[in-house]
């Protein structure tokens, strides 16, 4: 294809730097090794640390392995009998069953070329007596994935395993660097470097939208300068093909299940040989499967895949996937990295994708082959998700990326890791403080707060101080840090990662007899939370792995369910990886709103219920916040659209409570949406504002988020839950322990308590720190929040209504699927207490 | 943090907050700190203080917070406070594991011995703790029968009759309009009194847990609930809304 006067000196170069089986391996498939893949190789055996960015299909991960691959083939096998040699090149992805497909599609090559090169893999399911033997034996490329490399440099022989170490690439790192697991695995990176100081990175991503951040998570930080890894860029392949769906039936004002596009989704499916279907929670993703085996007439071949699912089950579609045997997998975000499908051809999206550039990523799973654009349907499961749908679709032709930022190093991370370099062998303070912060999330750690978590680690940190004896590690005579008996390092492999689970049940089919349940011998069918699983009686039916399940009990840690005879059934309520709203799709709505022009490309219906909005209330400008108020029933609702994303919107909703409640409005709850806000009171809030008691522009100042935002802190739910997870990561409560699994309950409760202990004996602890570090940044979006109240000071429009508004509709239809929390559980228990009362009168005394 | 919060508040009408009931003849007033008081007696119960309990999972290499005993003991003296009661029975659990007494930092001795100052301090043994007290006011012993009651660590299959028992650390959850709270409860069928952990780092079971099998009579079974401020009275047969 190129001619040979077009190719660059980068690629002249690399292609100098091909073995002959390579340059013979490509001829004999009759391909043309690519531009950016000749560049990384000339590059990268030039000595440098480079950051790939290149669409699917553009043979990333060939290309990522090039470098290492040519040069263990210019070394050749090592005679038996050399001193020992330790791993050449470590292969870092985010998934286990990644580690197993890129396996397969490097060892393909290898063994067509026949390179004496030996490659295995390593994950947590790795039998014991192999990783002995990888320990003693080293392969020269090991797959592997970001807790094993924690593990690997933990343990004493760290320095000798890694000392030979060349390359180390990490595949999908635009997906790893944003959460805690990229945090930790940063730090491992740092420990590399001191263990081999000549490695090179090779970082393989997806287009994001700060490439910059990714360079610099690459290579050594040091506190004068900023460095950053080389950037190799191929060229996007075809752009797709994206339509929204067009449906016969009307777009519902709310709901997320889009049922009224079945039988079109259907047909799309019938009309393609292989279709990925992807939702963004597990609920949806149960419904849509069940909703289309209602209509699969054909019965074509439809399976599940989602993360609560039993692993048997999921790694049988994942094979009957590759092998072409299913018509359609609907799927989360389990798929969402690179795993090859085989042939899809068609990518359907349910519900609006949340983020120009996720929308992007899963249309890459459709077709392979570059050079053919693939196909995806947007399927709007409301009206407001066919303007996001629409935004989605406009972003990915101007190729624009809302990637989330790197952040922060996380501190419960960085706890762990202290603990693990402990274990590795005695530590330096100053050293071990120099290395953490050549790490790019951690540069910016003072020395006073890595004190403190060496405090933490050794004793609990706390000023209360009756630990000293109990200490997990110590500062010896010659001022090292050592770990205090081998039961820490031991502790430690059992609780090591970042992914912390809710806690789960496992759900075991079990049959039913006429006296109740038979037997317990039956499949088991996944797990799903426990906090769901105590909302239900028994006899109750729930959606689940496909099928309509009769909740039986639990016994143990199992939940017991027998199939249901029945076509109906309570949704399952759990809610796995919600995505807020991106601020660039966010921001791109509010802007198709305020432009009648932009209206052309949406349904009918959806632009008659804009028009009608306009006539009786407004349409908010791009930069405004439109606020509106009327009653209905016996209360005053109002209705803010702020645009800015459920978890933004939730914490403005307590915090305009409970400013309310102190003005006397006498609130009574909130509900909140990606798109808009409601707050219901007993007091007129329309009234209230025109009469400026309190005005909305004292209600809505960027001063909440002082000591409201700290206030309310102090008691919210969504804190503990934070706290939780950081307790688990930093090592203060286990995740499990030798020889007694503890129940995930039994972590729950505890995680509570300590945490309402620390809080009222030790605010400033920190690990309480770390918390609400992480809620700030996560469930709380509290800097978006803060953003917005900036946007919007001086542009606020309030609409005093009569009655309730178009655009209010759809939020008004979620009002009563809301969660209790902290007071109004009281009410219920009062509730609860009344009935007695009432019922009972003078027949026990109470 | 509710009952902490609460042991600091000055509560204006007690009766409105507390719940009376009636064991096995013998009157008996819940309070809404976790704590049992007899009047005619004036004898007060708490059961599964699980002192130490951050200490000793420090022992074992989990460091949580050493502010357990700390919190409990301020709790357990506003609830001394209020009734200022001749006897104080602890039923069981006292410490969460055999050398808490023992390792207890001299602060929280200290505490407790003027707790019991001027009042008789019985330590019911428990499984966490079956070897006694060491160096605590007070005497230790496996049962006590006092005023037509016996007061045990575990409640015994053979004879309900006038119970007050711990062990268990009873909760019970209320299922109203498909959402489920759940709170540490007092448990009484009239005969027997199933008390709540009184430890401010403990869990709980729920009354419908197996464990709690053939210890009721469930018709007229009540769950006193541990509510913010106040004891919140449900009967076993409500719970589920």
């Amino acid at each position: 294809m190129n001619s040979f006067d077009s190719i660059s000196g980068e690629t002249a170069a690399g292609l100098a730097l091909l073995p002959k089986p390579f340059a013979d391996w490509f001829a004999a498939k009759g391909w043309q090794p690519r531009a950016h893949q000749m560049e990384l190789l000339a590059r990268a055996t030039a000595g440098e640390s480079l950051l790939l960015i290149a669409p699917t299909g553009a043979g990333k991960t060939l290309a990522g392995f090039l470098p290492a691959l040519t040069d263990l083939t210019r070394r050749g096998k090592i005679p038996p009998g050399s001193a020992f040699t330790g791993i050449h090149t470590l292969y870092i992805s985010p998934l286990k069953a990644l580690a197993v497909d890129i396996e397969r599609n490097l060892m393909k090559p290898v063994s067509e070329m026949g390179l004496p090169i030996l490659v295995e893999t390593r994950t947590g399911d790795t039998p014991q007596a192999k990783r002995q033997r990888q320990r003693l034996n080293p392969p020269d490329i090991l797959l592997t994935t970001p807790e094993q490399v924690a593990l690997l440099i933990a343990n004493g022989e760290a320095e000798r395993f890694f000392k030979d170490l060349k390359y180390v690439i990490f595949d999908e790192l635009h997906s790893l660097v944003t959460s805690k697991r990229g945090h930790l695995l940063s730090l491992g990176l740092a420990r590399l470097r001191r263990l081999a100081p000549g490695l090179r990175t090779i970082g393989l991503s997806a287009t994001v939208a700060e490439p910059m951040d990714l360079r610099r998570w690459l290579v050594e930080q040091a506190s004068e300068q900023q460095n950053h890894a080389g950037l190799v860029t191929a060229p996007g392949g075809a752009k797709p093909i994206i339509t929204i769906l067009k449906s016969e039936e009307r777009v519902p004002w709310s709901g997320h299940s889009a049922k009224y596009a079945m039988p079109e989704v259907y047909e799309a499916i019938k009309a393609h040989q292989t279709s990925l279907l992807f939702v963004n929670t597990r609920s949806q993703a149960e419904i849509l499967f069940q909703a289309l085996w209602n209509i699969n007439e054909d019965t074509l071949p439809i399976a599940l895949h989602h993360g609560s699912l039993d692993v048997g089950q999921r790694r049988r579609v994942e094979a009957a996937m590759a092998e072409n045997r299913l018509r359609a997998v609907v799927a989360t975000s389990t798929l969402d990295l690179g795993i090859d499908w085989g042939d899809v051809d068609l990518v359907i999206h349910v519900g609006a994708p949340k983020g120009a550039s996720r929308l992007a990523q899963r249309i890459g799973r459709a077709n392979h082959r570059m050079d053919e654009p693939s196909r995806a349907i947007l399927v709007p499961a409301n009206r407001f998700e066919v303007m996001e749908c629409q935004a989605a679709l406009d972003a990915n032709y101007l190729g624009a990326q809302d990637t989330p930022p790197v952040g922060q190093g996380a501190l419960d991370v960085l706890a762990q890791h202290v603990l693990g370099m402990a274990c590795a062998g005695p530590f330096d303070e100053d050293a071990l403080f120099a290395e953490v912060t050549s790490a790019s999330p951690y540069t910016e750690l003072p020395r006073e707060k890595f004190g403190r978590i060496v405090q933490f680690v050794a004793t609990g940190g706390y000023a209360l101080k009756t630990y000293e004896r109990y200490a997990r590690i110590r500062k010896t005579a010659d001022g090292l840090w050592r770990v205090s008996n081998p039961g820490v390092a031991q502790q430690y492999r059992l609780n090591l990662g970042t992914i912390v689970e809710m806690p789960m049940l496992n759900v075991r089919m079990v049959k039913r007899g006429a006296k109740g349940v038979v037997g317990r011998g039956g499949a088991s069918l996944g797990k799903v939370e426990e906090y769901f699983l105590e909302m239900l009686a028994p006899g109750d039916t729930f959606l689940f792995s496909g099928k309509v399940l009769r909740f039986e009990g639990i016994r143990e840690n199992e939940c017991l369910v027998s199939q249901a005879f029945s076509l109906d059934a309570k949704v399952p309520a759990y809610a796995g990886g919600k995505f807020p709203l991106s601020t660039y799709l966010a921001d791109q709505v509010r802007s198709m709103l305020d432009d009648p022009q932009r209206w052309g490309a949406l349904p009918d219906q959806v632009r008659d219920w804009l028009a009608l909005q306009r006539d009786v209330s407004t349409l908010p400008k791009r930069d405004e916040l439109l606020i509106e108020t009327f009653p209905r029933g016996s209360r005053h609702y109002m209705v803010a659209y702020p645009f800015e994303g459920r978890l933004a919107h939730q914490t403005l909703g307590m915090l305009l409570t409970r400013r309310l409640e102190r003005a006397g409005r006498r609130p009574l709850g909130f509900v909140a949406t990606d798109y808009s806000l409601a707050i219901w009171a007993l007091d007129d809030l329309g009234y209230t504002f025109a009469v400026e008691r309190p005005s909305l522009s004292s209600l809505f100042d960027e001063d909440m988020l002082g000591d409201d935002l700290e206030a309310w802190l102090d008691e919210s739910f969504m804190l503990k839950r934070t706290f939780r997870n950081c307790a688990v990561i930093a090592g203060l409560i286990e995740q499990r322990h030798p020889g007694k699994e503890k129940t995930g309950r039994q972590v729950t409760v505890s995680a509570d308590l300590i945490y309402d202990v620390l809080r009222s004996h030790e605010p400033d602890h920190i690990l309480l720190e770390a918390t609400r570090n992480d809620a700030a940044a996560g469930l709380l979006d509290i800097q978006r929040l803060g953003d917005m109240l900036v946007r919007i000071k001086g542009h606020i429009t309030h609409r005093r209504l009569d009655r309730i508004s178009p655009l209010a509709v759809p939020i008004m239809l979620e009002i009563g699927k809301e969660l209790v929390a902290g007071e109004a559980q009281d009410s219920l228990l009062a509730e609860a207490a009344e009935d007695l009362i009432a019922e009972a009168m003078g027949e026990t005394q109470i | 943090m509710q009952r902490l919060a609460l042991a600091s508040m000055e509560i204006q009408d007690f009766g409105a907050v507390s719940a009376r009931t009636v064991v096995a003849g013998v009157e008996a007033v819940c309070d809404p700190l976790g704590a049992l008081y007899l009047p005619e007696t004036r004898l007060l119960v708490v059961s599964d203080l699980h002192l130490e309990k951050g200490a000793a999972f420090a022992r074992r290499g989990m460091l949580l917070p050493p502010y357990d005993t700390l919190a409990t003991l301020k709790v357990l003296e506003a609830v001394i406070t209020r009734h200022d009661p001749a006897i104080v029975v602890s039923l069981g659990d006292n410490f969460h594991d055999r050398v808490g007494s023992a390792h207890l930092p001299e602060m929280f001795r200290t505490k407790i011995t003027e707790l019991a100052r001027g009042r008789d301090w019985i330590w019911i043994n428990g499984n966490h703790d079956p070897d006694g007290t060491v160096d605590l006011p007070g005497q230790s012993a496996d049962e006590l029968h006092y005023a037509g009651l016996a007061f045990r660590h575990e409640p015994s299959l053979l004879s309900p009759a006038g119970e007050i028992a711990g062990h268990l650390h009873p909760a019970a959850t209320v299922i109203r309009r498909e959402k489920a709270v759940r709170r540490p409860c007092f448990a009484t069928d009239g005969k027997r009194m199933l008390m709540p952990a009184f430890g401010i780092m403990t869990g709980g079971l729920d009354l419908r847990h197996k464990a709690m099998t053939g210890l009721f009579d469930r018709p007229s079974l009540v769950a006193h609930m541990l509510g913010r401020d106040r004891i919140y009275s449900v009967r076993f047969a409500n719970l589920i809304g």
